[in-house]
């Protein structure tokens, strides 16, 4: 009954990226609002861990047993919607139903709305404290499980993210691997300039944690490091995952205003040409 | 029920005023504070049920989760000082099937922790036990810093939340058990000072359901927290000067019981709301919310007056607040004139 761990097949992951890439871009041209860039710059983490790491069942979204995946950054609520739909939680025509009245997919995702979603976010910076119960949680109940959870650069400016990284590191809660989407960008600009978070890595290996520096676009590496994080023993793992904000589609790369602007039907269309070449070459 | 209770509740508070302690740091009669009870509750729980968590940040001893922490400290988590984390990490752990009780002193929890109780534990509907304690002005020596004037206020707006006050350690263990078997987030707010034991030992608490002492023909009064027995007190008074005055201890204040509300305004046609609390968006903001739409009535509300507190003993910030049984006297027998 139980859905275990994909496939390791780097070649078919990157195609699925594609194909994750292709449906956040279609589900939000279609609702005409939403966050195009941070689901994008984190498009190849997310399908590193709902096509291949992550134990779960889309039959049973709540076996005792899964692995969790708490999206800390809730704006990128199309990335998650998009990984739930593709593995089954839902039919896939769901997903133009994105940010409309009556929709379980909200702008934000709401956990009471829609199965798969393990927790609402949307208020940044709450997710890893979440993520440290349910690893406290499942240590309590001797499963093996493990909680991933996705934050953006920007949002550990919030000062509870650090009061979570304390926690996670004084309880030892080797459960835990969190993954910054790195993408360098936030709404009013590169977070150098609104607030610095250099040197992110030391930050966090100051806080105990064990942390592993990778390129957020190489899904050997994304594997790589999810790998290595479920080996470390005693302290909890810190992925940063050096990205590109609107990652896939040249147009939208690295530019700000992606930031929370939907594309639009002429955007689509060449975004997705783009996505179709790569696969056809 | 409450008749006989009532009697025999005014007659003890007026002959023996060993039963009516002072308020304060030692309450030095047989009173017993509600975050006593509260450390006793989650004992005999964490006993019963396995499931059982708490967590607190830095305020054990104070909050009286100290003992639960001994006893099983497996199941316990100080956070240290950090408010914001404690709510999430609670949440994450209802996750898991937990049933966990946050504590710390009730301005940190519902001031500093606002947006994570709205985000994480009230908008999921988690079932996360929000036990505050340190409520009300009677904090007392501390300052207005530490005394939470508004969290029922800030706890009542929030969908999905329920709002417990209880107004003595026999109805604080009561509301401790009925917690654990409802689902849902809830939010109790305890004291830190010795308060007289008014409720019957028979007594049984039920979320939503008021206590009715006594319902008067002249004027009611409906109150929560320790100002159930500061009524209690009023309403003895005013019976000596032939002025019938009833008592409702409102303790659940979300959801509000209507139908005891209403009965009190149908029979006396004054209502009275008292509470350690901002008279703005607690007990007496919902209850003129309720009458105003369903049974217009003359209220008035004693509380704090849109005005923090100030450090001080208990029982001066209370006189100093008008959080007395002579200031509720006076403000029925004000109204009855016009």
């Amino acid at each position: 009954m139980t859905q275990l761990s994909g496939s390791r097949d780097i070649g078919q992951l990157k195609k699925q990226a594609r194909t994750v890439r292709t449906e956040i871009l279609k589900m939000l041209t279609e609702a005409g609002s939403g966050h195009t860039g941070g689901s994008l710059s984190a498009a190849d983490i997310v399908t590193a861990l709902y096509f291949c790491k992550m134990r779960h069942n889309p039959k049973d979204p709540v076996w005792k047993e899964r692995d969790r995946f708490i999206l800390s950054k809730g704006h990128a609520a199309p990335l998650l919607y998009t990984a739930l739909a593709l593995s089954g939680y839902f039919d896939k025509s769901l997903l133009k139903t994105l940010r409309k009245i009556g929709s379980p997919l909200q702008g934000h995702p709401c956990s009471k709305l829609l199965p798969g979603v393990e927790i609402s976010t949307g208020s940044l910076g709450q997710g890893l404290s979440i993520a440290n119960g349910i690893a406290m949680g499942l240590r309590m109940d001797g499963l093996n499980s493990r909680v991933y959870c996705l934050l953006g650069d920007g949002e550990t400016q919030e000062g509870q993210v650090w009061e979570a990284a304390m926690s996670a590191s004084h309880y030892r809660l080797d459960n835990i691997c969190a993954i910054i989407d790195n993408n360098g960008l936030q709404i009013d600009g590169p977070c150098c300039d609104v607030m610095a978070l250099e040197p992110i890595v030391d930050k966090w290996a100051a806080f105990g944690w064990h942390v592993i520096d990778i390129d957020g676009h190489k899904m050997g590496a994304v594997l790589d490091a999810l790998d290595e994080a479920g080996t470390v023993k005693g302290k909890p793992t810190m992925i940063v995952a050096r990205t590109v904000k609107g990652k896939g589609v040249s147009f939208f790369e690295g530019k700000v205003q992606y930031h929370g602007m939907a594309p639009t039907s002429e955007e689509l269309g060449k975004a997705l040409k783009e996505l179709e070449d790569i696969d056809n070459g | 029920m409450g008749e006989k209770i009532q009697e025999s509740k005014i007659k003890s508070q007026e002959s023996a005023p060993p039963h009516n302690p002072p308020l304060g740091k030692g309450g030095s009669g047989g009173g017993v504070a509600t975050r006593d009870a509260y450390g006793e509750a989650l004992l005999e729980l964490g006993k019963k049920r396995n499931d059982v968590v708490v967590l607190d940040a830095d305020l054990s001893g104070s909050t009286k989760t100290a003992s639960f922490a001994k006893a099983f400290p497996d199941r316990f988590y100080n956070m240290g000082i950090s408010e914001q984390d404690l709510i999430g990490t609670a949440g994450g752990l209802s996750l898991t099937g937990k049933l966990p009780f946050a504590s710390t002193f009730a301005v940190f929890e519902t001031g500093r922790a606002w947006e994570q109780i709205r985000q994480t534990i009230a908008y999921s509907h988690l079932n996360v036990k929000l036990v505050a304690t340190h409520s009300g002005i009677t904090v007392a020596e501390d300052g207005a810093s530490h005394q939470a004037i508004e969290d029922v206020a800030l706890m009542r707006v929030l969908p999905n939340m329920t709002v417990i006050v209880p107004s003595d350690g026999i109805e604080t263990k009561q509301v401790i058990a009925a917690i654990a078997d409802y689902y849902g987030p809830v939010y109790v707010r305890l004291g830190r000072s010795k308060v007289p034991v008014i409720m019957p030992e028979d007594y049984k608490f039920s979320i939503g359901r008021a206590h009715r002492f006594h319902i008067g023909k002249d004027a009611n009064i409906i109150a929560a927290g320790i100002m159930v027995a500061v009524a209690l007190k009023a309403m003895g008074i005013l019976k000596n000067e032939g002025v019938d005055a009833g008592v409702i201890n409102m303790s659940t204040i979300k959801p509000l019981d209507n139908d005891a509300v209403l009965s009190a305004a149908k029979a006396s046609g004054l209502i009275v709301t008292a509470e350690e609390h901002s008279i703005i968006g607690g007990l007496g903001g919902a209850v003129c919310e309720f009458l105003s739409e369903n049974y217009p009535v003359p209220v008035r509300r004693i509380g704090l007056k849109d005005t923090f507190g100030c450090s001080g003993p208990s029982d001066e910030l209370m006189k100093l607040y008008g959080l007395t049984a002579d200031n509720i006297v006076k403000t029925i027998k004000e109204a009855l004139k016009k």
